[in-house]
């Protein structure tokens, strides 16, 4: 991918004369198509996709390793993880997981991994350079959320039939709280500060906040959108900006992301998207965020300054897991 | 596939085979029925009395203070009826339907049970005697079992209810489609899981509606079920706008439903049964028992699509739905059950489960607090359905979006885009609460 950065390129014929800058930097975006067993490749700065590429059945969770080499894919339907080479696309080795993996996250270290297992009710621990299961942790019905604390020390796993979010020491591997969320949990995640823990709840509708300090809620965000009908409102991805200050939050078949102060926990904005919105991930400068519409086979761009949406990209189909890497 | 058809649930079906006996003796009296109505013993063998099912799994202590386990006990009845048996092979009625959802409810309550310090159990009483079964119930309510699930005739599910006056008890009725029993013959202690006769006809009803198959032939069976159906199907069609060209009634003496040979002379039949209509989009169906309904798609006289109780079907549940996390669901069945989930094991599991999220919601065991919470505004549970499910104050009903469903496969989900409503779009399904007459809600 030898893409010429355009703000490097600007700055060094025009000097200081910059425009008012697009998003300058071109990274690369990755989607995972749950329908098409694919992955489509997205540059961040034509927003458009440059390559699909095929991977193994009913791809979702996607993370990239620390370096940025590895693109690590929850192929579900395989009951295993794929890891491919961000730059070449090629599949470098699987790595176990218990079955049906859905979202996965890293230690702040680089590894290991854990998996949540829908099928058993399981965390799953994964070393990924010797590619062994090094442990698992038992939690509720439907293990899917997976936020880790800013320090690597803590891991939050929700189950989603039993509507809790789990608190996991990552020395021992042993869950030391648990905290009962609105129905359907589908994703937790820190704040930059790890002050903050946000955990979606699809069915019941809300965010909770958790203060991790002392697991006590906090606040819970409620949203409210004229014409759309309380069923369609259905929480899921959760990203929130560097500084700390604003939450965005996918609302499913609202197709809206909730824009969210993060203090006052209000909603401030609702900005349409695509269709059945989930997943999200920032651009590694944080200027535009990425969403998957599932239901419409697309990719929304949103301009984290201005809070509009400025494009949408087509995809392959179900669009489920999406991830930016710095390059 | 039943369409949350209580009364497939048992396996009884002697008696029942045998009244069959002439389904098309008129057109040859030459094949022998010569089906032994033992043949289906298999699956007609008396389920096991009363096995208490113990799905204690040791509680998990999230830390290691060992704090006190509360035990939450339900208790499950059964009024096993003879009935009789559908049509085809893959439709007979397993011996623990209903239980083995119930079972997998208690399994998944107890996952979160053991981070609440929180145990389900479930015993279970399966009785043919109406009156036995009522003094069961009632012995072990007045021994600290106060929420039952109940799959019984609807005079036995009222008679039950009667015995239980004054006493704490909860009934989760998960078998039963009756509109009577969440009406006229409303009990506040009664709670449903399983969905009406309405809401199923609704379901299908937007469905056909939105597919601009307005013209319906309706075809119905002679059984009291039946007539029940194809009344909730008309009051479908009146309200979404279809009409009913034409009615007729399968008066064909219903034969054995299983002898060797038996298609030629379908094949005949029902060409000739559903000949000359006046001009119609589908055929809907109401035959509750599977007696003739399923040999109606593909023979029908005009090329028409079958919808009703056979063909495509509204139902609580089907086992190859797979959005909404469903497939970890039904996997998690199937290795419990070594089978395939049911509407009525659904209907049970959600009995369960209603029973489970009240417990960790208000962090109780106390009945009369998990009681009014599950009646109050702030229940909802998950059921694999993309929506909260709730309880419709004014009757009793969980009220549920429905699956539009062929055997092999989901074709839609209910309420459909533009069927509006005030308060839940989930309302435009079943009998709404400016038109319930049941009284013991309000009172």
């Amino acid at each position: 991918m030898k893409r010429i950065k355009v703000g490097a390129l600007l700055l060094g014929t025009l000097s200081a004369l910059a425009l008012p800058v697009p998003a300058a930097y071109a990274y690369t975006a990755f989607v995972t198509n749950e329908k098409d067993n694919s992955v489509s490749v997205i540059d961040t700065e034509k927003l458009e996709v440059i390559k699909t590429f095929p991977v193994g059945q009913r791809p979702r969770g996607v993370i990239l390793s620390n370096d940025g080499k590895w693109l690590i894919v929850c192929t579900s339907d395989d009951n295993i993880i794929q890891v491919y080479d961000t730059k070449t696309y090629q599949l470098v080795k699987t790595l176990p997981s218990g079955p049906d993996p859905e979202l996965l996250i890293l230690h702040p270290s680089g590894n290991p991994l854990y998996v949540a297992n829908e099928d058993d009710n399981l965390v799953t621990v994964v070393d990924i350079q010797s590619g062994k299961i090094v442990g698992d942790i038992p939690v509720g019905v439907e293990p899917e959320g997976m936020g880790m604390s800013p320090d690597g020390k803590v891991l939050v796993n929700t189950s989603e039939t039993t509507n809790m979010a789990h608190f996991i020491d990552t020395t021992t591997h042993k869950t030391f709280d648990n905290v009962l969320v609105d129905s359907r949990p589908r994703v937790a995640i820190f704040n930059p500060a790890g002050t903050q823990l946000w955990v979606s709840s699809e069915i019941g509708g809300t965010v909770t906040v958790i203060n991790p300090a002392d697991r006590k809620v906090i606040g819970k965000v409620r949203f409210e959108i004229p014409g759309v009908t309380k069923e369609a409102i259905q929480p899921v991805g959760i990203r929130i900006t560097q500084d700390g200050k604003t939450a965005f939050v996918a609302l499913g078949p609202a197709n809206r992301v909730a824009v969210i102060d993060t203090e006052t926990l209000q909603v401030k904005k609702y900005l349409l998207v695509g269709q059945r919105v989930w997943q999200m991930a920032f651009t590694p400068d944080g200027k535009q965020l990425l969403t998957t519409n599932g239901a419409s086979n697309d990719v929304s761009v949103i301009d984290v300054a201005a809070l509009k949406v400025i494009k949408s990209i087509r995809t392959g189909r179900y669009p489920w897991g999406i991830v930016v890497a710095p390059f | 596939m039943a369409n949350g058809n209580a009364e497939r649930a048992h396996s009884g079906g002697m008696i029942a085979c045998l009244r069959r006996g002439a389904l098309f003796a008129s057109l040859a009296a030459a094949l022998a029925m010569a089906a032994p109505v033992r043949s289906l013993a298999e699956d007609a063998a008396p389920p096991a009395a009363a096995a208490p099912a113990p799905e204690a799994t040791a509680p998990a202590k999230a830390d290691e203070t060992a704090p006190k386990v509360a035990v939450i006990p339900i208790l499950l009845a059964r009024e096993l009826r003879e009935e009789p048996l559908p049509l085809s092979l893959l439709d007979l009625p397993p011996k623990d339907l209903g239980l083995a959802g119930a079972k997998l409810g208690i399994t998944d309550n107890n996952t979160t049970g053991r981070f609440m310090n929180q145990e389900f159990t479930l015993e279970t009483i399966e009785e043919s005697d109406p009156a036995k079964l009522i003094a069961d119930v009632v012995q072990k309510v007045d021994a600290g079992m106060h929420f039952v699930l109940v799959d019984a005739s609807p005079a036995t599910l009222l008679k039950l209810s009667d015995a239980l006056k004054g006493k704490e008890a909860l009934l989760i009725n998960y078998a039963l489609p009756d509109d009577s029993l969440r009406e006229e013959d409303c009990r506040a202690d009664v709670l449903h899981t399983a969905p009406t006769r309405s809401m199923l006809a609704d379901a299908l009803a937007q469905y056909l509606v939105w597919k601009k198959w307005n013209r319906w032939l309706l075809l119905l069976g002679p059984t009291e079920k039946d007539k029940l159906y194809a009344d909730a199907i008309r009051r479908a069609a009146k309200r979404f706008g279809a009409k009913i060209v034409e009615e007729r009634t399968f008066t064909y003496d219903s034969g054995n439903r299983r002898s060797d040979g038996g298609f030629e002379q379908v094949q005949q039949q029902i060409p000739t049964f559903t000949q000359s209509a006046p001009d119609y989009d589908v055929v809907v169906v109401a035959d509750e028992s599977s007696l003739f309904g399923d040999y109606l798609p593909y023979r029908t006289w005009d090329a028409r699509p079958v919808a009703g109780t056979a063909g495509l079907v509204a139902e609580s549940w089907h086992p190859a739905i797979e959005l909404w996390g469903g497939t970890q669901f039904q996997n998690r069945f199937k290795r419990l059950a070594d089978r395939t989930m049911r509407p009525i094991d659904y209907n049970a599991w959600l009995a369960v489960r209603m029973i489970g999220e009240a417990a960790a919601r208000t962090k109780s065991t106390n009945f009369k607090e998990l009681v009014d919470y599950i009646k109050g505004p702030s229940f909802e549970v998950a059921g694999f359905k993309g929506v909260g499910l709730s309880v419709r104050n004014w009757n009793g009903q969980l009220r549920q979006p429905i699956l539009v469903d062929t055997p092999k496969m989901l074709v839609t989900v209910s309420p459909q885009q533009g069927f509006l409503h005030q308060s839940s779009v989930l309302d435009t399904l079943g009998v709404d609460k400016p038109e319930t007459k049941c009284k013991a809600y309000t009172q």
